[in-house]
């Protein structure tokens, strides 16, 4: 198996204000499918494609943002060790028994130093697409549903900490750059897009004056014609757009960001390049920010570096 | 529940008008808002550039105002993130999560500058 340690962005974990209203975002206008609710009265969905249990969970809170980020990794050795590699670089680990989460085994939370929680898990229930596994159908219903995302792509955080981040993520859990925007300097990251796998990124960073911050969760679309549908249902439903439909220069995918009920940014995404660790990283320059953000209308959207939850 | 909020915010059952007038200190700006949509949506339609736009939904809090002047209600929740009882006391809230409910004076609180500014003050080494 080529591709090993952590596997993908497996779950999101994001604080909402109203949460029927936000169950009723995530599930009838990007077209999750609500999975289930614990005891905490948290609500699970997942995209329609994905097969394990949840990749969303919304929690009801008077703060919006990010409570956590979870990664899958391959196997219950490989958490193990990262638990013991975090450790012995001087990061506090702390397991969250299996079930604390649905259908979800062990897993291991750290703070990164930006102030994001992130944890790995090897275990969640695979509950399959509602495609078989003998001789599938290539879609179903399903897929037709809202937004309809196939899967939660990546996420975008911000925090003062980035560069002790970045070395966390490179350097234990096996993450490379794959774009890095500098500022004036050339030395100073600014921005980084980090990939644990072959999609252009799984996490990307910002320099921000405050800590802890979501910039957006993103979704993956199949092709730029479902990224402008989806600007479509987005506006028959009266959803906050930001930015797009557009492509972003940085990565070369073709986006729309908007904005949950609760303020919280998340992006419809599609296209990119497949990316692999021998790759030089692609360098940006801050003064090439408003090509790297809206390579159409080259422009700096203030919203990019202000906005966050 | 539109009733609710009304005399929440008054104590008393009054007319509110379909429009009133908004009037933005800073700038001197005027115009007519509706009273059934969130302020930053009537500002938003009159293309004022006064209160920054951001998230629309009471999670960012870029349109912070101070309401100098009249009557309104908040129609959804704020990130407390942002805004303290405090706040709320002193009528400092989001312009996105509040209906005007008779003419307002406003002056503008909040930023979109500041995240910026940082990361040119990293690069300035400041």
């Amino acid at each position: 198996m080529a591709l090993t340690g952590v596997l993908r962005p497996g779950h999101a974990q994001i604080r909402v204000l109203d949460l029927e209203a936000d169950v009723k975002l995530y599930r009838d206008v990007l077209g999750l499918e609500e999975v289930g609710r614990d005891s905490f009265g948290r609500v699970y969905l997942k995209a329609w494609d994905e097969r394990d249990h949840h990749s969303v969970v919304l929690r009801q809170a008077d703060k919006a943002g990010l409570d956590l980020m979870g990664f899958k990794v391959d196997s219950l050795a490989s958490l193990d060790k990262f638990e013991k590699d975090l450790q012995a670089h001087g990061v506090a680990t702390k397991r969250v028994p299996a079930g604390e989460m649905l259908n979800t085994g062990d897993r291991v939370s750290f703070e990164l130093p930006m102030g994001h929680t992130i944890e790995l898990y090897a275990e969640k229930k695979d509950v399959g697409n509602g495609l078989s596994y003998n001789n599938p159908a290539p879609w179903n219903a399903a897929a037709e549903r809202g937004i309809a995302p196939s899967r939660l792509d990546h996420a975008l955080l911000g925090g003062v900490e980035i560069d002790a981040s970045i070395e966390i993520l490179t350097k234990i859990l096996g993450f490379y750059p794959v774009e890095v925007l500098y500022a004036e300097d050339g030395k100073t990251v600014v921005a980084i897009w980090l990939s644990c796998s072959t999609k252009t990124h799984d996490l990307a960073l910002i320099r921000l004056p405050e800590q802890g911050k979501l910039h957006h969760v993103s979704f993956w679309l199949d092709s730029w014609e479902r990224v402008l549908r989806a600007g479509d249902i987005m506006s028959m439903n009266d959803v906050s757009v930001d930015i797009g439909p557009t492509r972003h220069g940085i990565t070369r995918g073709a986006t729309i960001y908007a904005f949950d009920r609760s303020g919280n940014r998340f992006e419809t995404f599609s296209g990119g390049y497949v990316s692999y660790p021998d790759m030089q990283p692609i360098v940006w320059s801050i003064d090439h920010l408003p090509e790297g953000l809206d390579y159409v209308q080259r422009k700096l959207h203030q919203s990019f570096l202000t906005v966050f939850s | 529940m539109e009733a609710a909020l009304r005399s929440m915010a008054t104590g008393e059952s009054r007319e509110v008008p379909a429009f009133v007038t908004v009037t933005i200190l800073d700038t001197g700006e005027t115009c007519r808002c509706r009273t059934d949509e969130s302020l930053l949506e009537g500002l938003r339609r009159w293309g004022l550039r006064g209160v920054p736009i951001g998230c629309r939904n009471g999670g960012c809090s870029v349109c912070r105002i101070q309401i100098a002047r009249g009557r309104y209600a908040q129609h959804r929740p704020m990130s407390r993130e942002y805004v303290s009882d405090d706040d709320l006391a002193a009528d400092r809230v989001l312009a996105c999560c509040v209906k005007p409910l008779s003419a307002l004076e406003i002056r503008v609180i909040g930023k979109m500058s500041k995240a910026f500014a940082a990361t040119t003050a990293t690069t300035n080494g400041a």
